[in-house]
């Protein structure tokens, strides 16, 4: 067994949070530059040259790149062979609580939907724990904001809806979502599992590169549709219009019920901000 | 490019319109969910509100804490459609000059062209930018709510669009 310490974890927490708030992808970046050779609006390819330049303004000053510096969202994926002697979850806030306080970002979590009292310091994280074999501990971390969040949805479509009927919801809540959600946006696509499982698979999905496919050949080409569809709707730039609605679209399948075909998206604004390190 | 100064009166705020981009220099002030929902609960209990908005911006936004030496955080737009229901009984009361991003409710659009209010967007997601054009920054009101308490922000050379003007155009599609 591999042992990692609670300290380690903790400071990779930290570390992933604070780069993370202020250093944007580099792949998000260059599809924020590719996005914008092609955009044939004015005042698309105009927003869409202010948001690059304010992720170099960020990176280089470490201002946050956007104020909405989010709920601390974090995957781990633990190998058979690493041995952790200890709350990981506590772990986990603890590293969060260190980044938001040093890295000066906004706490954002309230305490109870209804009684919403600010916990002052970002905890509790969302966590979600794998396992996977060997003796390595991945983290991915990713501060994600409410604007996109908020703009999310689920629903429990009947199969025969097929790929149309997942079309038509993909399109409509990006519509719905307008200029609300941040665009260029990145898509989170679940498709199968159950009512939970769909939604993890959406968040699962934004967490891939941003540059590479689905291996299912039939999410790949739904990732293709999808794509075309979305950047033909004109909601373009913080809804206003153009050609770059979204930047990527990620499916994530799982097979399910007979009866079902559960389909969540997951909204990312453009400011697309994760990390993840290999310990 | 249109460039106002605030406070703005009524002319200035009544020739804006939807899809201009305008320069605001002067006071702005901020104020997000949080902070309308304290407005809208004064302005029944006492029939005004703590705060005189005649002329004066809101701005909705809840900045990330200032460094050492730096008057702010990021400060880009928050989601405007949350204070809808806020809005609606503000703009009477004077709040009639509105920053955020995105689109807004019908009852929101159909009070702003009843009151001749004007609602303006930032492009959201380029907090770092904005917060260079903040040159000072103190808390007027409900310090408790931290980054959602109410601000005045000195500004220079603030970037917006305008979204809705007051006579019902949009910019939006």
């Amino acid at each position: 067994m591999r042992k990692i310490d609670q300290s380690i974890l903790i400071s990779n927490i930290k570390q992933l949070f604070m780069n993370a708030a202020v250093s944007l992808d580099s792949k998000v970046v260059h599809a924020l530059e590719e996005a914008q050779k092609i955009e044939s609006f004015a005042l698309a390819r105009s927003i869409l040259g202010k948001i690059i330049k304010n992720q170099e303004i960020a990176r280089n000053e470490d201002i946050p790149i956007c104020q909405d510096t989010g709920v601390a969202v974090v995957f781990l994926e633990i190998g058979t062979e690493v041995f952790l002697d200890y709350d990981i979850e506590a772990a986990v806030n603890e590293g969060v609580r260190q980044a938001y306080f040093e890295g000066y970002l906004r706490k954002s979590v309230v305490n109870h939907p209804l009684e919403r009292k600010n916990t002052l310091d970002n905890t509790p994280a969302i966590v979600h724990i794998k396992q996977i074999p060997g003796d390595r501990l991945i983290i991915h971390a990713a501060p994600k904001g409410a604007g996109s969040e908020n703009m999310s949805r689920l629903a429990m479509l009947p199969p025969s809806a097929g790929v149309k009927g997942i079309e038509s919801f993909v399109l409509e809540t990006v519509k719905l979502a307008g200029g609300k959600a941040c665009p260029p946006l990145i898509l989170g696509i679940g498709i199968g599992g159950n009512f939970e499982k769909v939604a993890i698979l959406a968040k699962t999905a934004l967490f891939r590169s941003l540059d590479d496919v689905a291996e299912n050949q039939t999410d790949r080409e739904l990732e293709e549709s999808l794509k075309e569809l979305v950047n033909s709707s004109d909601v373009g730039p913080m809804g206003l219009g153009g050609a770059t609605t979204c930047l990527a679209v990620k499916v994530n399948s799982y097979p399910c019920h007979i009866a079902s075909l559960p389909v969540a998206v997951n909204i990312q604004c453009h400011a697309a901000r994760k990390k993840t390190v290999i310990l | 490019m249109k460039r106002i100064t605030t406070p703005i009166n009524e002319e200035t705020r009544l020739s804006l319109r939807a899809g201009e981009e305008v320069i605001i220099s002067g006071k702005i002030y901020t104020g997000r969910d949080a902070a309308h929902k304290r407005f809208v609960e004064h302005l029944s209990a006492n029939g005004s509100l703590p705060f005189d908005f005649n002329e004066q911006i809101i701005y909705y936004t809840g900045p990330t804490p200032e460094k050492p030496g730096m008057p702010i955080g990021a400060c880009g737009p928050t989601s405007s459609y949350r204070m809808d229901p806020y809005s609606i009984q503000l703009m009477p009361m004077g709040m009639k000059i509105m920053i955020g991003k995105g689109e807004r409710d019908k009852a929101f659009q159909s009070k702003l062209v009843e009151t001749k209010s004007v609602y303006l967007i930032a492009i959201g997601g380029i907090g770092a930018i904005l917060s260079k054009t903040v040159k000072s920054s103190k808390t007027l009101l409900y310090e408790d709510l931290s980054s959602e308490a109410v601000r005045e922000l000195e500004v220079v050379d603030f970037p917006v669009i305008v979204a809705y003007d007051a006579c019902g155009n949009s910019i939006f599609k």
